[in-house]
């Protein structure tokens, strides 16, 4: 047999080891890719078009549906962007409580990630760990908003539910307790020789592709690039100027670095939330005013457990917006995979591409 | 005589091993996760003997998130048809049921039933896991007594 004949592998539409529908083309030559196709568009819902033809506080409820991981960034984004052109001050206690929910997002976000890169590894028990301090997570923010998914937090000119003082204190409980489970479990991860030498070295991401894909989030921190919205831009709905935590850089851009980047960052997330629920202002959740959206354009940046989010909002003086743009991190660090999957092994496909955390639901809107 | 002996075993059999391949028509993600929740060890729906199966041919059962996009439909078609008989679906989620938010649409054809038949339907944006394993109990009930869904 000829040995340079490639052969086309395709991984999907629906496939076990894809949660949503994508289809990636592998062309492979033996055992290493050499060429990588994406075909979206499966689960493409038309948002921005149901955007432009729903009422904003309709569209508040919409975009949570973008993604059923960052419902809670895509409204806050949004309402930021309106609150822009608005000029409506948000309450401070309000701007706490959305960094509250972010950041409890985030952790359980990248718990979500660790585990299925342990689960793609064949470390079930890691897995099923990652999963039950996920679950804990979980309940907090069921306690904390009233629903598990989508959590229907904000709306314009604050958040909808108040956090009373015997609530933050069982939050805090809940906190402290589960500090020490999730650091447990990060540290074992960081020390598994198994899992260390089964990530090292493989999908490997340099500076300066991740400059030129100019991708965000983990994948572009795990890579060197000093990039976090949270401490690089301002952000009028959130509280993070007030704030003290640092950024994670990593340097090698491997899949260990992006698994130690999601790791880290949940310690500085839970550093955030201490600090949070430490000084939670107090005053009023909402603005009593209420302000009818004037003829503009806003734009606003958010930091998603995925990496920066941004809103392209331009509204016309009705209460329906004229156009939302809504730029997904997955969408731009989807094209990582066309450089990193190159002259890899097929095998470590599936765990490469899990590293980069895609949603496809964000991507394909 | 004999036959409707195996019959009845089988039938009896479907109950406590149901053996399930989840399609995703167009879900904003959320119902996903869920089934992945309740596929870990809290919600732990591996103790009814429910199997999530890699294969569309090894399954009893079709659990459908999301609202069928015009891409999707033809995956889906073809995914329910390579289920052996008797097969049931389950469609999670209001806009597998509806459309739910994306009706109005023009990628989103319509809900899951307008194209392949629906036993168990089950409510909620996102699902809760406790509710989706009860749909998936609820399937194994109607598996077993259903007279049409072993006529084949
Ligand atoms: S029912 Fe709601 S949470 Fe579930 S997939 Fe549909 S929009 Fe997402």
């Amino acid at each position: 047999m000829d040995k340079n004949k490639r052969f086309v592998l395709p991984i999907g539409p629906i496939h076990i080891a894809l949660e949503e529908p994508i289809q990636l083309r592998l062309e492979t030559e033996g055992n290493i890719v050499k060429n990588v196709q994406l075909k979206i568009g499966y689960v493409h819902r038309a948002i921005e078009f149901l955007l432009a033809n729903k009422d904003f506080y309709q569209g508040i409820i919409v975009v949570e549906r973008v993604c059923g991981i960052c419902s809670h960034s895509h409204p806050t984004c949004f309402v930021q962007a309106l609150e822009q052109i608005a000029e409506i001050e948000v309450p401070l206690r309000a701007r706490y409580l959305r960094t509250l929910i972010g950041e409890l997002e985030r952790i359980h976000s990248h718990l979500l990630n660790t585990a299925i890169t342990c689960e793609i590894l064949g470390f079930k028990t890691l897995f099923v760990r990652f999963m039950n301090a996920r679950e804990n997570i979980k309940d907090l923010m069921e306690g904390i908003s009233g629903h598990r998914g989508n959590y229907a937090f904000n709306t314009i000119g604050g958040v909808r539910k108040d956090l009373f003082e015997d609530e933050i204190h069982e939050v805090k409980k809940s906190i402290d307790s589960l500090e020490p489970e999730i650091f447990q479990l990060i540290e074992t991860v960081l020390s598994n020789s198994i899992l260390i030498s089964r990530t090292k070295g493989i999908g490997v991401l340099t500076y300066q592709d991740a400059i030129d894909l100019s991708v965000v989030g983990p994948v572009a921190r795990a890579s060197g690039v000093d990039l976090d919205l949270r401490k690089d831009v301002a952000m009028p709905g959130a509280a993070y100027e007030f704030l003290e935590f640092e950024k994670v850089v990593e340097k090698d851009g491997d899949v260990l670095s992006r698994v130690k980047v999601r790791l880290l960052e949940m310690v500085e997330s839970f550093k955030i939330i201490k600090q949070i629920l430490k000084d939670l202002p107090k005053g009023t959740i909402l603005t009593k005013k209420f302000v009818p959206i004037p003829k503009g354009i806003g734009i606003s940046r958010w930091e998603a457990p995925r990496g920066g989010l941004i809103y392209y909002c331009i509204t016309d003086g009705t209460d329906i917006p004229y156009r939302v743009k809504i730029r997904a991190p997955s969408f731009v660090n989807i094209y990582a995979l066309n450089r990193i999957l190159i002259n890899q092994d097929v095998a470590d496909v599936t765990l490469i591409s899990g590293s980069i955390d895609p949603c496809f639901s964000c991507m394909q809107r | 005589m004999f036959l409707d002996a195996i019959k009845q075993f089988l039938r009896y059999s479907q109950k406590k091993s149901l053996w399930v391949f989840h399609v995703n028509t167009g879900s904003c993600n959320g119902c996903d996760i869920e089934i992945l929740a309740l596929f870990s060890s809290k919600y732990d729906a591996e103790r009814f003997g429910i199997k999530l199966v890699g294969s569309p041919k090894h399954a009893d059962i079709l659990l459908v998130t999301g609202p069928v996009t015009t891409k999707s439909r033809d995956p889906l078609l073809r995914a329910y048809d390579m289920m052996p008989k008797p097969k049931a679906v389950v469609s999670v989620g209001v806009c597998s049921l509806s459309g739910g938010v994306f009706a109005k649409s023009y990628n989103v054809l319509g809900p899951v039933d307008n194209f392949i038949p629906v036993h168990v339907y089950i409510g909620g944006c996102s699902a809760h896991p406790n509710m989706i394993l009860e749909g998936l109990l609820r399937a194994a009930q109607i598996l077993c007594e259903e007279e049409e869904l072993w006529s084949f």
